[in-house]
């Protein structure tokens, strides 16, 4: 029942509303800086301050008749059953994914494309270990990126080594790294451990911008050996088909062991650790090794993940490893929900694919990534297409 | 000794706008115990507000320099203050009684918001300012000719940056708003018992820890004479290692830490190298946190269970 007064008082809250908005608004949207034969000048562009104000107006006003944020909330998670049908989706998915190439849809740009959103798939699986399933938030998941990405163009150009030999190295190194900064932040609690592991990535980023004679700096390592199949290399043509078709070999790799571990009593340690440390700890789970175990695990999938990266570039510099990475792939992870691989799926093909189709969203796709991942949190905080049933549980005999 | 105490003066400069933005991080954190990720945008945003007013009055001929200046502190104040508003009652206020991490990610998203929406209103590249404090004093001069300066801009920063900080302890320890802060940061829901509008002294923290960042935004842009959207990244790192430093959660531990922060960058670029002078700030918060997390001056928490 609205009454009269009621609305009186929404039209006084959406003025309110409209009055703030252009306070935040009226320098930084209304009055843009232009270069004007050298010298600064301000460039008020009113209507778009107008419309700005107007559009917070009307919202405020909609958000009080139909009451926004009331969306439903999640059912209880519906067990087996469930699990089966997204393996299936999952499963399907990705056979037509294999068989795309063949069909009239396919071109090189779709292949691309793909290609790409495959990748952060994998880096999404890769993060999701240590936030989705061990609950340690990390900020800092570029650095292991760029790890796998230098540590196989290094090996590639100063060692001749092929994309195959090099790549056990990455994800060693990377897993070695990993455990000696491991060993040292994990005991950290949950907020500083963020900002900890977000510094490690930054002071990684100087140095590969500032060690010019091993990474060349700002200017990046060209050259980079396009990868093999064994000993047999591809032209530029066939070579999209086999990068796409090795990414869905590692996004399948990555999401079967994601899978399985969830099944393995490591899998069930990193779940008790992210549930409730105290109490994993008291139940005998041996906090820091399940942690680290975690956290080297993910290392290698975003190793492999820059390997990949790198060998389809053909050229990495430090620029493509900075924190707007480690915030996309977290906000893919966020967004997937934190559970089964196929939320990641869906969630990377929407925050990456989406921006890559139109062109023109691409400016804002980073505003809308902000505002998503303020938004989920608020609404969902599990995630969009959350499903995440539990492990085990128990049959009751009727 | 004379290139000893020109890093002084910069490195004292430098703390001085480090401690004020860490403000905003220790009284936060001390209230609700949330890093506000976003914080170092709010910096930001003051620094921009103010450019765009000193572009648009003092570039226009409208006011004089003086006045534009005053201009420009009040309405980036205003603004970033708004920010700080509703950035906690929109993306934080409702995550209050959420995990420790929700907060976060939200603060995260605010952050990547905020960045790209400067961004793209106002453009990607740097916005140079004229310099408009002119004047330095040089104090003391070396036999090879460098000298000691220093400079009127760099007085002023300390003096503002000095006149806030006492303000703002006198506003904490002496006035009944003070006193209900303080009251919230013992002890959130016993002040709510106690009838304190708690709700109202979170957002008045947010509101106070945003109009300092943007007085430091002011400073800078007036300082370093240019402006980008990025400048918020690396401020609010720098500046929450030093709450981190001084004890999160502890005002005078915050500006202690600033003024220490910037004191070791300072050293650091002038005797170490430039290039890494970025790794001295984060390395010092990886060293802090693991060897005294509470800090310089905070009090050690244990975890409750």
């Amino acid at each position: 029942m609205k009454s009269s007064l009621d609305l009186k008082k929404l039209f006084g809250e959406a003025v309110l509303a409209a009055l703030i908005a252009l306070v935040l608004f009226v320098h930084l949207l209304g009055m843009p800086m232009a270069e004007k034969d050298g010298a600064l000048v301000v460039a008020p562009e009113w209507r778009r301050l107008s419309l700005a104000v107007g559009a917070v107006f009307i919202g405020r006003i909609l958000i009080g008749l139909f009451g926004l944020f009331r969306l439903p909330q999640p059912k209880p998670p519906n067990l087996a059953s469930d699990q089966k049908l997204y393996n299936g989706i999952m499963l399907g998915l990705l056979m037509a994914l294999c068989l795309l190439p063949f069909t009239p849809f396919s071109s090189r740009y779709v292949l691309d494309t793909l290609t790409l959103i495959f990748t952060y798939m994998v880096l999404a699986c890769g993060l999701n270990i240590v936030v989705g399933m061990t609950g340690l938030l990390d900020l800092g998941f570029v650095a292991f990126y760029a790890i796998g990405a230098y540590t196989f163009s290094l090996l590639a150009v100063k060692g001749g080594f092929s994309f195959w030999q090099a790549l056990p190295f990455a994800m060693m190194l990377a897993a070695l790294i990993a455990f000696v900064i491991g060993l040292i932040v994990l005991r950290l609690r949950g907020d500083y451990l963020a900002i900890v592991t977000l510094g490690f990535a930054e002071i990684l980023r100087i140095f590969l911008l500032n060690w010019v004679s091993l990474t060349n700096g700002a200017n990046g390592i060209t050259g980079i050996p396009r990868p093999t199949f064994f000993t047999f290399g591809f032209d530029p043509a066939s070579r999209v088909f086999y990068l796409y078709y090795l990414a869905i070999f590692f996004f399948t790799a990555v999401a079967l062991l994601v899978m399985r571990l969830r099944r393995l009593p490591l899998g069930r340690a990193f779940e008790a650790v992210r549930e409730d440390e105290l109490a994993a700890s008291a139940m005998g789970i041996p906090l820091a090794r399940a942690k680290l175990a975690a956290y080297m695990l993910s290392a290698c999938c975003g190793a492999l993940a820059g390997a990949f990266f790198a060998t389809r570039q053909g050229f990495v510099s430090p620029e493509s490893f900075t924190f707007t990475e480690s915030g996309l792939v977290l906000a893919i992870v966020v967004l997937a929900g934190m559970g089964h691989p196929l939320g990641l799926m869906l969630a990377a093909a929407f925050l990456v694919g989406l921006p890559e189709v139109f062109r023109e969203l691409q400016d804002y796709r980073l505003i809308a990534f902000g505002a998503g991942m303020v938004l989920i949190m608020i609404w969902r905080p599990q995630g969009l297409f959350s499903r995440r049933p539990p492990a085990v549980t128990l049959k009751m005999e009727t | 000794m004379e290139y000893f105490l020109q890093q002084f003066i910069n490195g004292l400069t430098l703390g001085s706008v480090y401690a004020l933005i860490a403000i905003g991080y220790t009284m936060v954190y001390g209230i609700i115990g949330m890093i506000n990720f976003a914080h170092g945008e709010l910096y930001m945003i003051g620094a921009f507000v103010a450019v765009i007013t000193l572009v648009g009055l003092s570039g226009g001929g409208v006011l004089g320099a003086p006045l534009a200046i005053f201009a420009a502190f009040l309405c980036a104040v205003a603004v970033t203050a708004a920010y700080g508003y509703v950035a906690e009652r929109l993306a934080y206020r409702p995550l209050r009684n959420s995990s420790r991490i929700a907060p976060l990610i939200s603060a995260i998203g605010v952050s990547v918001l905020l960045q790209n929406y400067v961004r793209l209103a106002q453009g990607p590249r740097a916005k140079p300012l004229p310099p408009l404090i002119h004047g330095q004093y040089t104090l003391m001069e070396r036999a090879d000719g460098f000298t000691v300066t220093l400079s009127n801009i760099q007085i002023a920063i300390f003096v503002v940056a000095a006149v806030l900080m006492i303000g703002l302890t006198l506003l904490i320890h002496k006035t009944p708003l003070g006193r209900a802060q303080r009251a919230c940061e013992q002890d959130i829901k016993m002040a709510a018992l106690l009838g304190i509008p708690v709700g109202r002294i979170i957002s008045l923290t947010f509101v106070l820890g945003a109009a300092l960042a943007a007085v430091a935004g002011v400073m800078v842009a007036l300082y370093y004479g240019v402006v980008d959207f990025f400048i918020g990244f690396l401020a609010g790192m720098k500046a929450f290692t030093a709450a981190v430093l001084g004890g999160i959660g502890s005002l005078p531990g915050a500006m202690l830490g600033g003024i220490l922060l910037g004191l070791i960058e300072a050293f650091w670029s002038g005797y170490v190298g430039a290039e890494y002078k970025d790794v001295a700030a984060f390395l010092i918060l990886i060293l802090v946190l693991l060897v005294r997390p509470q800090g310089l001056l905070g009090r050690p928490v244990a975890d409750k269970i």
